[in-house]
C-alpha cells in the first residue's frame, strides 16, 4: 500500500491486517518503554492546513513510538500564510526527502491531488467534507473490540452526513468489513449523492433506533453538529435539532443495554449526544480516542515498514 | 538469505528430495532431553527462570518444554511469547509482515533465567532481533537458548544452550518443521 487517501483504498484483507496490528500496538502500549525500532531513519513530516488537536498529536505519537522523526507543520506561520499554493508547499516539503506525508486539507480532493503530486507516501488525515479514513479505521477498531465481528452487524450513524468527512470513511470501510449500515439524518443533512453510498438512509431516528424500519441496531454513532458550518440554515434552531435528533435519555431507552455508542468527537452535550449518552457504561467514546494512537502506528508501520513496492 | 523459519506451506524450491530428520516420535523424545537439561541447569536457581517461546513454531514449543518439566520435576516455568518483527534487520527487504503476539510471563523476566525457545537456529538474526526485543521487557538474570533444530550456517556470534538435533545443511536447503498444534504433525524434514 503506497497511499491512504480513501477508506475505499482498503480492501477487507488490508483493513483487518491494520486492525490486527493496531491490537497489537495497543498491547504495546502498556509497557514501561514504549518506543519501537521499525521506523528509525524515517521521517514522517503532519502537513495541517486545518486545525486539528486529537489527530495531529496523535499521528505524531504514533510515529514517534515507532522511532520515526516526526515534523509537524501548519499552514499558520508557514510560507503557507505567506500565498504559497499547495503544489509548491506539498513539492518543497517532500524534496527534503521525508518517507511520508500525514496531510489534512479543508478543501475537498486536496490531498488526492497533493498525493499525484509528490513521490512520498500520503496519508489523508482528513480533507474538506470529504474522508477521514484513520477516523474510519479507529471507529472500526473500537467497535471491533465490543462487538468482535462485523458481518451482518448493522451500524446507524447520525446527523449532519453532508458535512462529515467520518460518516463516509465509515460508511465506506464498514461496508468493506461486511457491516450493514444506516445514515439517519435531517433531509438538509443528507447528501444529494447518498443514493449510490453503500447504504441505507432514513429521516427518522426513533423508528430506526427501535429496529422498527431498519432492522435491530448494533452500534450507534452520533456525528457532530458542526457549528461553525451551520449558517446555511439546515434546521431552524439547535433546540429542534436536539428533539429530532439528539441521543437524549428516552432514545437510549430504545436500544439494548448492550448497544455501544460512538462519536468522532468534539461533542457538543445536549445537542447531538446527551449527557446520559455520552457517560453511560455502553459508550465508547474514550476507547476511540484510545484507539487513535495504536491504529495510526498501524497505518503507519503498514505503509512505511516494508519493502517499497516496485511501481511497474 | 532465505529465513530460518520455512513456513510449512512454502514450496521446497531445490531439486534435492526431502528427507525426514525427525519422525513425530523422536521430536517427543528430543523435547523430553531438552526438559531434563533445562532442570539440571536450572535447579541451582531454585527455578527462577522462564520460557519465551518465538512466534510462530517456538510458542508451543516452549509450552511443551514448560508441562514435560512439570511432569518430571513438578515445577511450574512461566510461559510466554516474544514477537521479533519489529527488530529485524531485515524488515525492509521485503514486503511488510504482519506482526506476532508478545505476552509477558507472568511475574515479568526482570532477574530470570530467560530461555529463548525457537524451533530453527540458523544465521543467528532471529535470536539478535530477539535480544533486542528483550531489553524492552526487562533486564534478565541471564538469557539461554533452545532450538528444536541447529542446521549451522551462523552469521552472528551466536550459539544455543540446549539443542534438539545438530542438522548439517547446504545453505541452500530448506529445514521445515512440523508442529502438531500448528502443522497436525510432529516432524523435521530437509529439503
Amino acid at each position: 500500500m503506497k497511499n491512504l487517501l480513501s477508506a475505499a483504498d482498503l480492501d477487507r484483507d488490508e483493513a483487518i491486517a491494520i486492525l490486527d496490528t493496531a491490537a497489537r500496538m495497543h498491547a504495546i502500549q502498556t509497557r514501561e518503554v514504549k518506543k519501537l525500532p521499525p521506523l528509525r531513519g524515517r521521517t514522517v513530516v503532519n502537513l495541517f492546513f486545518e486545525d486539528s488537536t486529537r489527530t495531529r498529536s496523535s499521528f505524531e505519537i504514533a510515529g514517534k513510538w515507532l522511532s520515526a522523526d516526526v515534523i509537524n507543520v501548519s499552514a499558520k506561520g508557514s510560507s503557507v500564510s505567506k500565498g504559497e499554493s499547495l503544489r509548491d508547499t506539498a513539492l518543497t516539503v517532500a524534496a527534503m526527502g521525508v518517507d511520508a506525508l500525514v496531510v489534512r486539507h479543508h478543501a475537498s480532493g486536496a490531498v488526492h491531488r497533493l498525493a499525484s503530486w509528490v513521490d512520498c507516501h500520503v496519508v489523508n488525515a482528513g480533507d474538506g467534507t470529504h474522508e477521514h479514513p484513520t477516523q474510519a479505521l479507529l471507529d472500526a477498531y473500537t467497535l471491533r473490540e465490543r462487538i468482535k465481528e462485523f458481518a451482518d452487524r448493522h451500524v446507524v450513524i447520525v446527523g449532519d452526513i453532508t458535512h462529515s468527512r467520518v460518516a463516509r470513511s465509515n460508511v465506506l470501510l464498514l461496508n468493506t468489513l461486511g457491516a450493514r449500515v444506516t445514515l439517519v439524518a435531517p433531509p438538509t443533512l443528507m447528501p444529494s449523492g447518498v443514493a449510490s453510498w453503500p447504504c441505507a438512509t432514513s429521516w427518522d431516528l426513533n423508528e430506526t433506533l427501535s429496529g422498527k424500519s431498519h432492522g435491530d441496531v448494533d452500534a450507534v454513532m452520533m456525528l457532530r453538529v458542526q457549528r461553525e458550518r451551520m449558517s446555511g440554515g439546515y434546521f431552524p434552531t439547535e433546540r429542534e435539532y436536539a428533539i429530532s435528533y439528539g441521543l437524549s435519555p428516552a432514545r437510549l431507552d430504545l436500544l439494548g443495554d448492550d448497544v455501544p455508542i460512538l462519536h468522532p468527537g468534539p461533542m457538543n452535550r445536549g445537542l447531538e449526544i446527551s449527557s446520559a449518552a455520552a457517560d453511560s457504561a455502553r459508550s465508547l467514546i474514550l476507547n476511540q480516542v484510545q484507539a487513535g494512537v495504536s491504529v495510526r502506528m498501524a497505518v503507519l508501520y503498514r505503509l512505511l515498514a516494508g519493502a517499497e513496492e516496485v511501481t511497474v | 538469505m532465505t529465513g530460518a523459519r520455512v513456513p510449512a506451506d512454502s514450496p521446497t524450491g531445490g531439486s534435492t528430495p526431502q528427507s525426514t530428520i525427525l519422525s513425530a516420535a523422536d521430536v517427543g523424545r528430543v523435547v523430553d532431553r531438552i526438559a531434563h537439561e533445562i532442570i539440571e541447569n536450572t535447579a541451582k536457581s531454585g527455578f527462577e527462570a522462564v520460557l519465551l517461546g518465538i512466534p510462530t513454531r517456538g510458542v508451543p514449543l516452549a509450552k511443551r518444554l514448560a508441562a514435560r518439566i512439570k511432569a518430571f520435576a513438578d515445577v511450574d516455568l512461566p510461559v510466554g511469547s516474544l514477537d521479533i518483527t519489529l527488530y529485524r534487520d531485515d524488515l525492509r527487504m521485503r514486503g511488510v509482515r504482519p506482526l506476532g503476539e508478545t505476552i509477558e510471563p507472568d511475574g515479568g523476566i526482570t532477574d530470570r533465567i530467560v530461555i529463548l525457545v525457537d524451533d530453527v537456529l540458523f544465521s543467528g538474526r532471529t535470536i539478535r532481533a530477539a535480544l533486542d526485543a528483550l531489553t524492552e521487557l526487562g533486564r534478565p538474570g541471564a538469557v539461554q537458548l533452545a532450538v528444536l533444530v541447529d542446521r549451522g550456517h551462523r552469521q552472528l556470534p551466536i550459539r544455543a544452550d540446549y539443542v534438539g538435533k545438530n542438522v548439517p545443511t547446504a545453505a541452500s536447503q530448506s529445514v521445515r518443521v512440523t508442529l502438531a498444534e500448528i502443522d497436525g504433525t510432529d516432524g523435521v524434514s530437509v529439503s
